[in-house]
């Protein structure tokens, strides 16, 4: 009954036991930060308005983002996931959610920062109601830990149009 | 002799119980997955296990989904029809240059709801390479009183075992 094999089979179950207690704690831990994130976008340009290749409305714009997401970090946070997305709704689609840039905050340090760049991916309609749009841009973040559950959430900022005419 | 095979027996059905119990509660046909390739890095890397969970809650963007064959990765877009509440999905790996295009099915564009077998709400680092290196225990020459927990790899890859590889 105390064979190597058993012994060995003892130690193990009692040591991964013991470890996903361990994450299971220090994922509970997070439950407890306190979250208090600033973000604001400014479109500083639409730099062309026209249809693509399939008849689809695309805009190309730079955008300015800063942002300080340093209170979204805890000891067992791994990376914060942040991306903006443009949400608007057409006669066919109750809701469009496309994503105009993202970016990995790998550290608390890199938390508070301030972008310009146009949108890394396309700003493509399906089909063509883009003209004259109003849209939210939404920044939104995935809080993804060294082990245990993700937290999302979002910031919504209203008030952005698009022209009125292809350009 | 027979109670070794009973007991066998009983391990490998409880362990199916707790599989099975688990698609139930988490409503994903794979409710435990494990992370094969890069693509998603830095965030998860090739031998994490991720825990899916599904919800008739339309998707949104920024959740990271899985799909029948185990590509966990970001919802980037989402179109949501007015009348059917169908929703478009595009999906993208974190640490790819492109979205998932590449890998659909010829000529489609978009992934809608029922293709997505749930959403990752939380990992574990490194507890699947495991699987990886498909470690299938077939026989056992110890006594039979192994604990359910180091079956339930063999379980959940054991159709997987032909083991998927490349930059998916």
């Amino acid at each position: 009954m105390h064979s190597f094999g058993h012994r060995a089979n003892g130690v193990a179950t009692f040591a991964v036991t013991i470890l996903a207690a361990m994450c299971f704690a220090a994922s509970f831990s997070d439950h407890f930060n306190s979250l208090s994130p600033v973000a604001s976008v400014k479109i500083l340009n639409t730099n062309w308005f026209q249809k693509e290749s399939h008849g689809n409305d695309e805009v190309s714009m730079t955008l300015n983002i800063s942002a300080d997401l340093s209170s979204l970090f805890s000891w067992n946070t791994k990376q914060v996931f942040v991306f903006i997305a443009a949400e608007y709704e057409t006669p066919q689609n109750a809701l469009n959610q496309v994503s105009l840039w993202d970016g990995i905050i790998p550290s608390k340090e890199h938390a508070k920062f301030l972008i310009h760049t146009t949108n890394k991916y396309r700003f493509i309609d399906q089909g063509s109601n883009l003209k004259g749009k109003d849209f939210n841009l939404t920044m939104h973040w995935h809080i993804m830990p060294k082990t245990g559950k993700m937290f999302a959430d979002k910031i919504v900022m209203t008030g952005y149009r698009l022209p009125e005419q292809y350009r | 002799m027979l109670v070794q095979i009973v007991s066998l027996g009983m391990i490998v059905t409880s362990a199916l119980i707790i599989w099975k119990g688990l698609i139930v509660v988490t409503g994903s046909e794979s409710p435990v997955v494990v992370v094969l390739t890069g693509s998603m890095e830095p965030g998860f890397k090739r031998g994490d296990i991720l825990f899916l969970h599904m919800s008739k809650d339309p998707i949104r963007t920024g959740e990271i989904v899985g799909r029948e064959i185990p590509i966990v990765h970001r919802v980037i877009k989402v179109h949501e029809h007015q009348e059917s509440a169908e929703v478009d999905i595009l999906t993208k790996g974190d640490n790819n240059l492109e979205d998932d295009r590449f890998l659909y099915a010829h000529g489609q564009l978009w992934l809608q709801q029922h293709h997505i077998m749930g959403r990752a709400v939380g990992f574990l680092q490194y507890v699947g390479w495991v699987t990886i290196f498909k470690v299938c225990l077939f026989f056992l020459n110890t006594p039979i009183d192994l604990e359910i927990k180091q079956w339930l790899p063999f379980i959940v890859h054991s159709d997987r075992c032909t083991g998927l590889t490349g930059h998916i």
